[in-house]
């Protein structure tokens, strides 16, 4: 350990990025290159009677126009699959272009190549697809309940029905409870919005059989993995993926898309490289959203305060097709998160999934986690109502407590460490509780005024998504371990292959710390390759706060067998047994005899050089992990959120924020903090301003940033950070994972807060987003 | 589009785009001086004008002997050291944002520097980065009098 792990270095990524140098993928221009526009459809919903595509053809510079028949005529299977499945889940066929039906708006019917970008889309206008408009339906809950059938597979529209937990346990607590509270909520649409739009170039060689795509992804090798079963079936190693610098993800580059094959067949077809970059309305309507839940959950708690027993009854929107882990959402990242930090005798959750006439919905930053923790946090605000008991005295009450671990929940997770009330009493610290509390009361003297509201939120999450055998069990198609190579060269610098794909994450400084650390080297001898299939072993990528739980450890783990080899290859050269060579500092040293040493790159040399060498031992310093954890990790964290709502407007103005996170080991705090930021952010967005809306007619209604509310910087305060220390008990760097832990702990925080703030006018729920007509419209009853 | 006449002709790709309809502001650029959108200008708009893009901002002491080695604009060294950037798809942005506003406002409030940024998008910060490297680089640049600028 030479204390790179822990400290705050600066991203080496930057330079790059600041000075206009960094490459994305619309960056990227290859010889010969032509520009694709994909025809979308129109309508939610309908038949498709004819496509004709003569005055697109003739139009300016357009090379190729190419529709179903074209995908069938090439030999592509041309399906978009679903990588997880559920016991009877309905799975609709899902084609890269629609020949008969079109499902949702944005739909694609058709693809156009051109020269130019702008001669792209001005001949996709001159494509006639004759139309039969259906019904369409939008709504998770009410397209259950007699609107038009959408897929013939799929009957009432219902994807999947779903429960974990023990109902008839759960209803008798209901029956025996002394105290019950109970809540209708939505958890509102969002769209992910990663601000580089989807983008992907194909690039296609005939004579090798073999396709390069770079594009826009936040894990190349799923991404090919899926296009090679399902949608471009061409043979995996004859396909090259690879992502170049990638504008943010937020889980919406997880997904495999039409668009990444469509662009692939316009290659195969013309024979040159063509790229497609989304619009901005392109990319509203067509990136997988996020959430959409329709939710009654119910509390049972004994005279005392203590829970016993939660019943979740929860309609999730799947959108118009299953997007790649969308059943996985609402099922195992959801139901299974149901009991939050707290210490629940009984819980039953039943979800519905549904097919409607929307954009599909996967994961979007917290992917099910966001929402479990909606439904337990709001039941907590209005249980310390019910029960007089306040916050933070209930939820202390029913605080799994730190003797517990590890911890079994009703819902099928096994909590693995945690210690709950530290971080809660940090935060009520932190927050200045007591003199809020005091203003508050003063405020409430006169509901003219503006009013302070507290809102409390104590979130857990289970991430560093893993470990295979168990999400295998779940209905996963992948495994859910991750790589790791680790290689010396001769003079004693590493280079890093790693399965992870950075997205903004800065997994170049991290990873390459973790190595500088435990092999005493410099940062800057550590280089770290990702994001390229033939560059980098199969990995899984990056989501679900996985890229240093997981991916990091398989490099900790790499670095420990070079290490125990280098020791093999130093006692050889210091005439000494393994066993008694140290290693610290770069440096290995014979115990009890210090004089007697070798430096890294003496030893690493001669791993090389093989002149004076063990017998038993082969050249060479490298060693590859598939590291597959034992669990999942278990972050969790404690937020205030205060908040000042002005009753004459309905405007919320956030007056403090306070963040206690628990994520355990931390390998460089600046590109942590950087991480809980960005996902509050997300999660007050949530909150307060953002929310996807669709007509009646299932027409999107935010396609543009005119008409959805992403946070800006004059919405947002300073927030107030901190952390409690509980490291993750097994793996080797006792980390837990970061990315997503904002955006789950922040919805609930801010909304319970506005919701204190209206305590004056007995307003128990309001949905998301809080805006300031609906909040105005609350203090008006 | 001036932002496509950029990026697509001359491959000055520093310059991003991400919406296309001048909200995000993830194109902005100086058009003799000011930060505008390049997304909502066409290329000819601006015959006879100076731009400038991100790529101008740095190495502009290459002229200055030894402060070679040191060629980032203090905009862009706050942005670094206060870890203002994560995907860094919107930098470029924000960076031409700033740089007329830090000469009109040498010393800004955190009130001020929200007013001036708030068109401008980053969906991975959570801002508060932001507001810190721009507090730093005013300081660096009061520091430095006679520091040439972007728009000079």
């Amino acid at each position: 350990m030479s204390g790179k792990i822990g400290s705050a270095i600066k991203r080496r990524e930057d330079p790059a990025l600041i000075t206009g140098r960094g490459r994305y993928t619309d960056d990227l221009k290859l010889p010969g290159m032509l520009h694709a526009a994909i025809v979308r459809s129109p309508h939610a919903h309908a038949r498709i009677r004819g496509i004709d595509i003569a005055a697109a053809k003739a139009s300016p510079g357009v090379h190729g126009v190419f529709t179903a028949e074209d995908v069938n005529a090439a030999g592509l299977p041309g399906m978009v699959p679903v990588g997880w499945l559920l016991p009877e889940l309905k799975t609709p066929p899902h084609p890269i272009l629609a020949s008969e039906k079109v499902n949702h708006v944005g739909d694609a019917v058709a693809v156009v190549v051109a020269d130019e970008r702008y001669q792209a889309r001005d001949a996709a206008d001159l494509v006639e697809v004759d139309y039969e408009p259906l019904p369409a339906s939008s709504n998770p809950k009410k397209t259950t309940e007699g609107a038009q059938q959408i897929h013939d597979e799929a009957p009432n529209n219902i994807a999947f029905d779903w429960e974990i937990g023990d109902r008839a346990k759960t209803d008798a607590a209901f029956a025996a409870a002394a105290h019950t509270v109970e809540v209708d909520l939505t958890n509102n649409r969002l769209i992910p919005f990663a601000i580089e739009p989807r983008a992907v170039i194909a690039d296609y060689d005939g004579d090798r059989g073999a396709i390069t795509v770079h594009m826009t992804t936040q894990n190349p090798h799923v991404h090919r993995l899926l296009m090679c079963l399902a949608s471009l079936g061409f043979p995996e190693h004859k396909v090259r993926v690879v992502a170049p610098e990638v504008g943010g993800g937020f889980g919406s580059k997880i997904h495999h898309y039409a668009d990444e094959t469509i662009v692939c067949l316009c290659s195969i077809k013309l024979g040159r490289p063509v790229k497609w970059t989304a619009t901005r309305t392109e990319t509203n309507l067509t990136d997988a959203h996020g959430r959409d839940h329709v939710t009654h959950a119910e509390l049972a708690l004994d005279e005392g305060g203590k829970i016993t027993g939660l019943r979740v009854e929860t309609w999730a929107n799947m959108g118009a097709y299953l997007s790649t882990f969308a059943p996985a959402v609402p099922t195992y990242l959801y139901g299974t998160l149901l009991s939050g930090q707290y210490d629940i005798p009984a819980i039953h959750a039943h979800v519905v999934g549904t097919f409607t006439n929307t954009c599909p919905v996967d994961a979007y930053r917290g992917a099910g986690r966001p929402e479990a923790t909606f439904v337990v946090e709001r039941l907590m605000h209005l249980a310390g109502e019910a029960t007089g008991l306040g916050p933070a005295e209930i939820r202390r009450r029913n605080f799994v407590r730190p003797d517990a671990f590890p911890y079994e929940t009703q819902v099928a997770l096994t909590y693995d460490s945690g210690n709950y009330e530290p971080a809660l009493d940090r935060a009520l610290e932190l927050v200045g509780y007591d003199a809020l509390v005091a203003e508050q009361a003063e405020r409430r003297k006169d509901r003219t005024r503006p009013q302070i509201g507290i809102g409390f939120s104590n979130f857990i999450e289970a991430c560093g998504l893993a470990p295979s055998a168990v999400v295998g069990s779940l209905g996963a198609q992948a495994g859910q371990w991750e790589s790791a190579d680790v290689r010396v060269h001769p003079t004693g610098t590493v280079t890093v292959y790693t399965g992870s794909s950075s997205h903004g994450q800065g997994h170049e400084t991290t990873f390459a710390q973790i190595v500088a650390d435990k092999l005493g080297l410099e940062v800057d001898q550590v280089e770290v390759v990702h994001g390229d299939t033939d560059k980098v072993q199969f990995g899984m990528g990056t989501y679900g706060s996985r890229s240093a739980a997981v991916g990091g450890s398989a490099i900790a783990r790499s670095v420990e067998k070079i290490v125990e080899k280098s020791k093999r290859i130093a006692a050889h050269l210091l005439e000494a047994s393994a066993e008694d060579i140290d290693f610290a500092g770069g440096k290995f040293t014979v115990k009890g005899s210090p004089e007697s040493s070798l430096g890294w790159a003496d030893v690493t040399l001669q791993a090389y050089l093989a002149h004076n060498y063990p017998d038993d031992l082969e050249p060479g310093l490298s060693a590859t992990t598939f590291y597959d954890p034992s669990n999942f990790t278990y972050p969790f964290g404690s937020h205030i959120c205060v908040v000042e709502v002005d009753p004459e407007t309905g405007n919320t103005r956030l007056l403090q924020y306070v963040a206690v996170d628990d994520v355990g080991n931390v390998i460089n705090p600046m590109i942590v903090e950087g991480q809980v930021h960005g996902g509050l952010a997300q999660g007050i967005g949530q909150a307060l301003w953002e929310g996807t809306a669709y007509d009646e007619q299932a027409q999107l209604l935010t396609g543009s940033l005119m008409d959805y509310a992403l946070p800006k910087i004059h919405n947002l305060p300073m927030y107030t950070l901190d952390r409690t220390v509980t490291p993750c008990p097994h793996n080797p760097l006792g980390v837990k994972g970061v990315g997503e832990a904002g955006a789950i702990a922040s919805p609930p925080a801010v909304v319970n807060a506005v919701l204190d703030a209206l305590q004056p006018w007995g307003v128990r729920h309001l949905d998301m987003p809080l805006h300031a007509e609906k909040v105005w419209r609350a203090t008006q009853a | 589009m001036l932002s496509d006449f950029l990026r697509h002709e001359l491959g000055l790709t520093g310059t991003h785009v991400g919406c296309e309809h001048g909200v995000c502001g993830a194109c902005t650029l100086l058009l003799d001086g000011d930060a505008v959108r390049s997304c909502l200008l066409f290329a000819v708009q601006c015959s006879g004008c100076d731009v400038r893009t991100v790529e101008s901002l740095a190495g502009q002491r290459a002229g200055e002997g030894a402060a070679t080695e040191d060629p980032l604009h203090p905009l862009q060294e706050a942005f670094r050291e206060e870890h203002a950037l994560q995907c860094g798809f919107c930098t470029p942005g924000f960076l031409m944002s700033l740089v007329p506003f830090l000469e009109r406002h040498p010393d800004p409030s955190d009130e001020e520097i929200r007013e001036a940024l708030s068109g401008n998008l980053c969906r991975c910060t959570g801002y508060q980065n932001l507001v810190a490297a721009v507090r730093s680089a005013a300081r660096r640049l009061r520091a430095e009098p006679g520091e040439p600028d972007a728009a000079s």
